[in-house]
């Protein structure tokens, strides 16, 4: 296997499936393929995690990233309580995050329930910002294959751009690949041209091995995005977790020159957190991988202490938190 | 997009330091009898300070003085006492840090990442981790009580100077010895900044004696007939001499020497894991390291995938000014080093061990190599054998545990060696068979005060740091003691 030249998104699963080799989608071979993948130590993922994020950015570099950080966020809202006033006032803010200085970039979507996903396509509708929405019985995903399918195909015909499914993680740690794999195949068939992304859930999967496993799993299935989180349970995203996910798409890229991206959700909170996390993307997977459509932050609060930081770079001086809209 | 990362300089006047520094003797800055050195920024080439050198009379006050230390306060104060020197010298290696990571940075050449988050912490540590001893020498399992050896003479490396400093000097002051110690002559500087902090710290007159200069300075304090206990770590045929100098005078003696480090990759091997522990095997430290996994032993059957992740891997490795907080790899600390690593480096590509090195762009001045892999050596190649010392990994491979083991061990060095399986089994079986003192599993170049670190054969002999390291100030033949 070696690397081809052209990276793309849409390569065809099946035919990526060919390129690593996979001798079938049943239980035996998604196995063999899955727990022959190479493990992952803790201890030295953890340690590397720890030592890139002591990266220091300073200056055109930092300000460079807080704009390329606020384009790649999935603003973010997924509650029960939610309104369409509320997710209104989302998109205003995804649209336009910062009125008050000229060139704040807007973010790359917003992230909805399906029941909120005709209210949010019309509130962006001709501004470039995405709607995405969670499917599948998000955040348990425990119901039916049905069920599923229908949640996703209300998503996308209410307009969605990307659909956040989450896998099977109880079929997953059963070791029923099979399932979990099935699933992803039918809701990226149900999504037509929207692009699918698959939460692994990695606070549930608990061990690093179980997360390389459960991204090529997704990636082999077609997925275009590996999501770490849904955010409902603790811990999220984490360096460590992300780090591996980045590893996963930089290891397919080198087999079979197909780019797929990734997004770390939850727990993102602060500017610090989001440079380092696209200081791991650029070490670990690449430069080509700094760009909105190939990585995300899934996040809803980092967006304001993002639009503060950008601030105290362009005026010198910090405003505080009463000076930017809370939505 | 392409992403280059704005200077973030560490500002050199933190280390503020002096236009010129004196010997540290009998708790006094003197001038010494010696010629004047000058120490250079390896970054640079340029002049950094002017150091006072010790001469043979300077060598003779210094032992007295340590003698009379030895004789009055230091080996008759409480073991409680004498560590509440060390925790204080510990503590004021932490509130000082920041400045002395800035001065080694400047005097050796090595990334400010690495003084600030591995040299600087790791020697107080070894000062806090030996205080604790010093009220518990009973405790050793070397008998109840037992007895400081009197002057220890102490020459240390360019490598790791504060560091080396630290290991010699704290393990000595807790077992109630006195010291002598010389700097390497082209990085005193941090040595003579931890000497204002044994002034600082009242240590008594006498007690520590830092004397700056050449190898002539390092023999005349081996060879005194005052000292009682002399450890060096340096090169081997340095210690080959001192070892034969030193015989029938009834000093204890202890070496650290170099190493030629096998770092051993299974298949099965956590791959992503140990790329990044092979990559701070070598590079670490710009490979100026005594224990640095210089020897890559890969399984056949995941060589390519390892070596091609692992030029992935160097490439992003960032090279150059070594007080840029995102540098990863510095400068070699001498114009000598660099000759010697880029003569290597020369008759590695002459033997066809297959070069390749890293496409960074190194500075126009300063004594910069780039990362460098030889891909394609064999175990009779001169570059799998002599220790180079500098940022050059060579590559073999193997096919079986006992081959590793084999090839391994197929050294007149021996001291570390790694071993990356997911298998425990198979870990645990390659350490007892390893001739090394250092063996990591799943890790390397990791340290740690209560480890004890030294080596077998032309690496040395003698331990420092844990129960081991005490051992070697104390008198350990005392028969009162069983």
């Amino acid at each position: 296997m070696s690397p081809t030249s052209t990276p793309t998104g849409s390569t065809d699963a099946a035919a990526l499936r060919a390129a690593m080799g996979l001798g079938g989608t049943d239980n035996a071979a998604l196995r063999t393929f899955l727990d022959g993948l190479p493990a992952v130590d803790p201890v030295g993922v953890e340690a590397r995690a720890t030592q890139l994020a002591t990266r220091s950015i300073k200056k055109d570099t930092k300000r460079a990233l807080i704009d390329l950080a606020i384009s790649m966020v999935d603003l973010t809202t997924l509650e029960g309580a939610d309104t369409p006033g509320k997710v209104r006032n989302l998109c205003r803010k995804a649209v336009q995050p910062d009125r008050e200085v000229a060139g704040t970039p807007s973010t790359a979507a917003v992230c909805v329930y399906p029941d909120m996903v005709a209210v949010a396509a019309e509130a962006v509708a001709g501004t470039g910002v995405k709607v995405a929405s969670v499917a599948t019985a998000f955040p348990a995903g425990r119901s039916s294959l049905e069920v599923k399918l229908a949640d996703t195909r209300l998503a996308v015909e209410a307009g969605a751009d990307e659909v956040d499914m989450v896998i099977d993680r109880g079929a997953f740690l059963a070791g029923d690949y099979a399932t979990v794999f099935e699933q992803v195949v039918a809701v990226k068939e149900a999504c037509g041209d929207a692009r699918l992304k698959v939460i692994l859930e990695t606070g549930e999967l608990a061990t690093y091995d179980h997360v390389r496993r459960a991204s090529w799993l997704a990636l082999l299935a077609g997925g275009d995005f590996i999501k770490t989180s849904t955010g409902k349970i603790a811990p999220a995203a984490t360096l460590p977790v992300t780090h591996v996910m980045l590893q996963a798409v930089r290891d397919l890229f080198d087999l079979t020159g197909v780019q797929r991206a990734v997004k770390p959700a939850g727990g993102i909170r602060t500017t610090k957190d989001a440079i380092a996390y696209l200081v791991a993307v650029h070490e670990v997977a690449g430069p080509q991988w700094l760009d909105p459509h190939w990585f995300r932050f899934g996040a809803s609060g980092v967006v304001n202490d993002l639009l503060l930081q950008r601030r105290t770079q362009t005026q010198g001086h910090y405003s505080g938190p009463r000076y930017v809209s809370v939505d | 997009m392409d992403l280059t990362y704005a200077p973030a300089l560490e500002s050199a006047a933190l280390a503020g330091i002096k236009p010129r520094y004196q010997l540290f003797l009998d708790g006094a800055f003197v001038d010494g009898g010696g010629d004047d050195l000058t120490s250079v920024n390896p970054a640079t080439g340029e002049t950094l300070t002017t150091v006072s050198t010790a001469s043979a009379a300077d060598v003779d006050r210094a032992v007295a003085a340590a003698r009379r230390a030895y004789d009055g306060p230091w080996s008759r104060m409480g073991g409680a006492e004498r560590g509440k020197y060390l925790f204080r010298i510990a503590r004021a290696i932490a509130e000082r840090s920041r400045e002395l990571a800035v001065a080694e940075t400047l005097d050796n050449g090595k990334p400010i990442r690495e003084t600030r988050d591995f040299d600087v912490p790791t020697a107080a540590q070894h000062f806090f981790h030996h205080a604790g001893w010093a009220d518990k020498l009973g405790h050793l399992g070397l008998g109840p009580a037992p007895r400081p050896l009197g002057v220890a003479g102490q020459v240390i490396p360019w490598n790791f100077p504060l560091l080396m400093a630290a290991w010699k000097i704290a393990p000595a002051l807790a077992a109630g010895n006195t010291v002598v110690l010389k700097p390497a002559e082209t990085t005193p500087v941090t040595a003579l900044i931890l000497a204002e902090i044994l002034a600082d710290a009242d240590l008594p007159p006498g007690v520590v004696n830092i004397l700056p200069g050449a190898g002539d300075v390092g023999s005349a304090i081996v060879n005194h007939d005052g000292v009682d206990k002399v450890a060096f770590t340096g090169s081997t045929p340095v210690g080959k001499r001192i070892q034969s100098e030193l015989a029938g005078t009834g000093k204890k003696l202890t070496l650290e020497l170099g190493g030629k480090g096998a770092n051993i990759v299974f298949a099965d091997a956590a791959i992503d894991q140990a790329v990044e522990g092979i990559v701070s095997g070598i590079f670490f430290n710009q490979g100026q390291v005594c224990c640095a996994g210089s020897r890559l032993l890969v399984q056949e059957s995941v060589a390519e995938e390892v070596v091609e992740k692992l030029k992935r891997r160097i490439e992003t490795l960032r090279v150059g000014e070594p007080l840029d907080k995102n540098t990863d790899v510095g400068a070699l600390n001498s114009q000598m080093q660099y000759d010697k690593v880029t003569g290597l480096v020369e008759v590695g590509a002459q033997e066809g061990a297959g070069v390749w090195t890293s496409s960074c762009t190194l500075p126009q001045k300063g004594w910069f190599v780039a990362p460098t892999v030889f891909t394609d050596a064999t175990a009779s190649m001169r570059v799998a054998r002599e220790e180079i010392f500098g940022p050059v990994l060579t590559t073999l491979t193997f096919r079986t545990p006992e081959e590793a083991l084999a090839k391994a061990n197929n050294t007149p060095y021996g001291l570390s060696a790694g071993v990356w399986t997911e298998k425990g089994s198979r870990a645990m079986g390659m350490a007892a068979g390893l001739k090394a003192g250092v063996v990591w599993d799943n890790t390397f170049n990791k340290f740690d005060p209560t480890a004890s670190f030294g080596g077998y054969g032309e690496s040395g002999f003698g331990r420092e740091g844990g129960t081991a390291g005490m051992a070697a100030y104390l008198d350990t033949d005392d028969e009162g003691a069983f």
